[in-house]
């Protein structure tokens, strides 16, 4: 029992092997993040009962789906979940209000959901009830399923890639709703995705994925700030901060956001006070001091301790973990500096942040 | 112009007809849809079984239907032992032959439509608690509407045009079996050209109908799940 997904799937095809072993928290966006090839929609899909491991064990809040070992597989079709699939896969022979209820009509009656007002309202779909699915824009589209999935009263919700088929500007639109649902809905959800921004927008919990297995699985803001991974994002590495509007200066048109390991001035947002509002803050854009400099165009200088060091793709940078009172930070510089500099664990310096991103 | 015994023929087609076509569709269905589906080895032995009419000379099967139905064939005993009398030279016979004739103009177009759904509709269905009985008559049957309207015509058509099979099954008994194409073909043995004409100008009429409607009302019969 409890309130956890536990999921073991060994699966094996030519050439490509899934081998996982799981605990992932029973609420909130846990992201399944891998480049392609990396098995987290064959994941996704073994989660689903889509894809059946011979040796596979699912449970979900308490309910078994899968256990290899004493021959439980339960079909899809009994599985109280949804499914959100990267292209459009309403059905065209209906309407989008048919399509919506297709899920609806066939859920327990008696299990808890959301109503169908209530679903339409969130995805903002009510004009698109009348029309067919080949009437939608690709965004639409994705609303119109992702409302389905949840009429469906799933106890879990499953994301493939859900974004990866929209262009930029309709990514942008979806995203809102995604953070709607998280911050909604009670039931976990599995976010398969290759893409560093949905990852650290939406996610609470971050599983890496590669070649089939799972490299680490934490904590969103603990995992990003990992340096002993092989390149967690990238050329993105950075850290997620979840912080709190602490203040307005409407003269500077600043916004002051208040973390644990201090504060950060942003833009001036629009957002009332006490409003939890979440950051990004890139490698890339932290340089490091010794001292604390006064006369620096940069506004945001936090005091922190360097944690760890270590190599990144190209010789010639480092990336230096670094803790800001119990916050995590990372920075990308150079070898050079970081030997001037003699930057070691333990060493007390000053982060300068030279930009900040605001997520959602 | 049309004889009563050409009525009789034509009304006794269209029965005939029609009444393959709802049997073809019952018994098409399920094996296009294993023919689809199916990982087994069999499929190519099955596939090929259900073609041979295509290529197969129309008294070659009637041949073989007769001995197999006849009072000396493994069919013909076990219809006899339960009570139905032997099918050759009878309506039933003729019905059965028509069936197998016809199958695979009812088999080919369902198949493709069935393959040209694709996996994703059926798994969508699946993780909406859609059962697979459920699955196949709410998504597969209204997305391969196409393909059924198709097998449903070209079996109707081509039951309607046969003559090889229902001669050697059926014979030529009026009102039993003797269907159009049969009548047609003792009008001209017996030189009666003029009723040969009536009765082979509602065909041709007919046939061009039929392939009318279907080139005509069905113009994208491949009409893609989710585009």
């Amino acid at each position: 029992m409890g309130n956890k997904l536990r999921l073991r799937f060994n699966i094996s095809y030519p050439g490509f092997a899934l081998d996982v072993d799981l605990e992932l928290p029973g609420r909130g966006i846990t992201a399944l993040f891998g480049h392609s090839g990396s098995g987290k929609t064959t994941c996704l899909r073994a989660v689903a009962g889509l894809e059946r491991a011979a040796d596979g064990y699912l449970e979900v809040n308490g309910e078994v789906w899968q256990d290899g070992g004493k021959g439980t597989f339960v079909p899809t079709h009994r599985r109280a979940l949804g499914y959100v699939f990267q292209e459009a896969s309403l059905f065209s022979h209906l309407s989008v209000r048919d399509n919506l209820n297709y899920g609806l009509k066939r859920s327990a009656a008696k299990a808890q959901g959301v109503r169908f007002e209530q679903a339409v309202e969130w995805l903002d779909i009510a004009a698109l009830l009348g029309r067919r699915p080949e009437h939608l824009s690709g965004g639409e589209r994705q609303r119109v399923a992702i409302a389905r999935a949840l009429l469906s009263k799933p106890r879990l919700l499953l994301f493939d890639e859900p974004l990866a088929a929209l262009d930029l500007k309709r990514k942008a639109e979806i995203l809102p709703y995604l953070e709607r649902l998280h911050d909604t809905l009670d039931i976990p959800m599995l976010y398969v995705s290759h893409s560093p921004d949905e990852v650290a927008r939406l996610a609470d919990h971050l599983v890496l994925l590669a070649e089939g297995k799972a490299v680490a699985s934490g904590p969103l803001q603990e995992t990003l700030a990992r340096i002993d991974l092989p390149a967690v994002f990238a050329d993105d590495a950075g850290v997620v901060i979840d912080a709190v509007i602490g203040g307005h200066d409407d003269n500077d048109h600043l916004s002051r956001l208040d973390f644990a390991g201090g504060t950060i001035y942003v833009s001036r947002q629009a957002k009332p006070l006490g409003r939890n509002v979440r950051c990004r803050i890139h490698a890339r854009d932290v340089s490091l001091n010794l001292e604390h400099m006064d006369n620096s165009s940069i506004l945001n200088i936090i005091r922190a301790n360097v944690v760890a060091v270590a190599d990144t793709d190209n010789p010639a940078n480092v990336l230096v973990r670094l803790d800001a009172a119990g916050t995590p930070l990372l920075a990308r510089i150079t070898r050079r500096s970081l030997q001037h500099l003699a930057i070691r664990p333990g060493v007390g310096l000053w982060a300068q942040i030279k930009a900040v991103a605001l997520l959602g | 112009m049309l004889s009563e015994v050409d009525i009789a023929a034509l009304l006794l087609t269209l029965k005939v007809a029609g009444i393959a076509t709802v049997l073809l569709l019952i018994f098409g269905t399920p094996i296009a849809w294993w023919l689809v589906r199916t990982p087994s080895r069999w499929k190519g032995v099955v596939n090929a079984l259900v073609a041979l009419p295509l290529v197969l000379p129309p008294t070659v099967l009637g041949f073989y239907l007769l001995v197999l139905m006849g009072p000396y064939g493994p069919v013909g005993r076990f219809t006899a032992e339960v009570g139905l009398g032997t099918l050759p030279f009878t309506f039933g016979g003729v019905i059965v032959a028509s069936v197998l004739y016809s199958l695979p103009f009812v088999v080919q177009p369902l198949q493709t439509a069935f393959a040209a759904i694709g996996e994703r509709p059926l798994e969508v269905a699946a993780t909406l608690r859609a059962g697979p009985l459920d699955t196949f008559f709410s998504v597969v049957v209204p997305l391969a509407r196409p393909g059924f309207m198709t097998a449903t015509v070209l079996g109707f058509a081509h039951t309607v045009g046969e003559f090889g099979v229902v001669l050697m099954v059926g014979g030529n008994i009026p009102g039993k079996t003797r269907v159009v194409s049969v009548q047609i073909y003792n009008h001209v043995e017996a030189m009666e050209y003029a009723q040969a004409h009536g009765l082979a100008a509602c065909l041709l009429a007919f046939s061009f109908v039929v392939l009318l409607l279907l080139y005509g009302v069905n113009p994208k019969p491949g009409r893609r799940y989710g585009q």
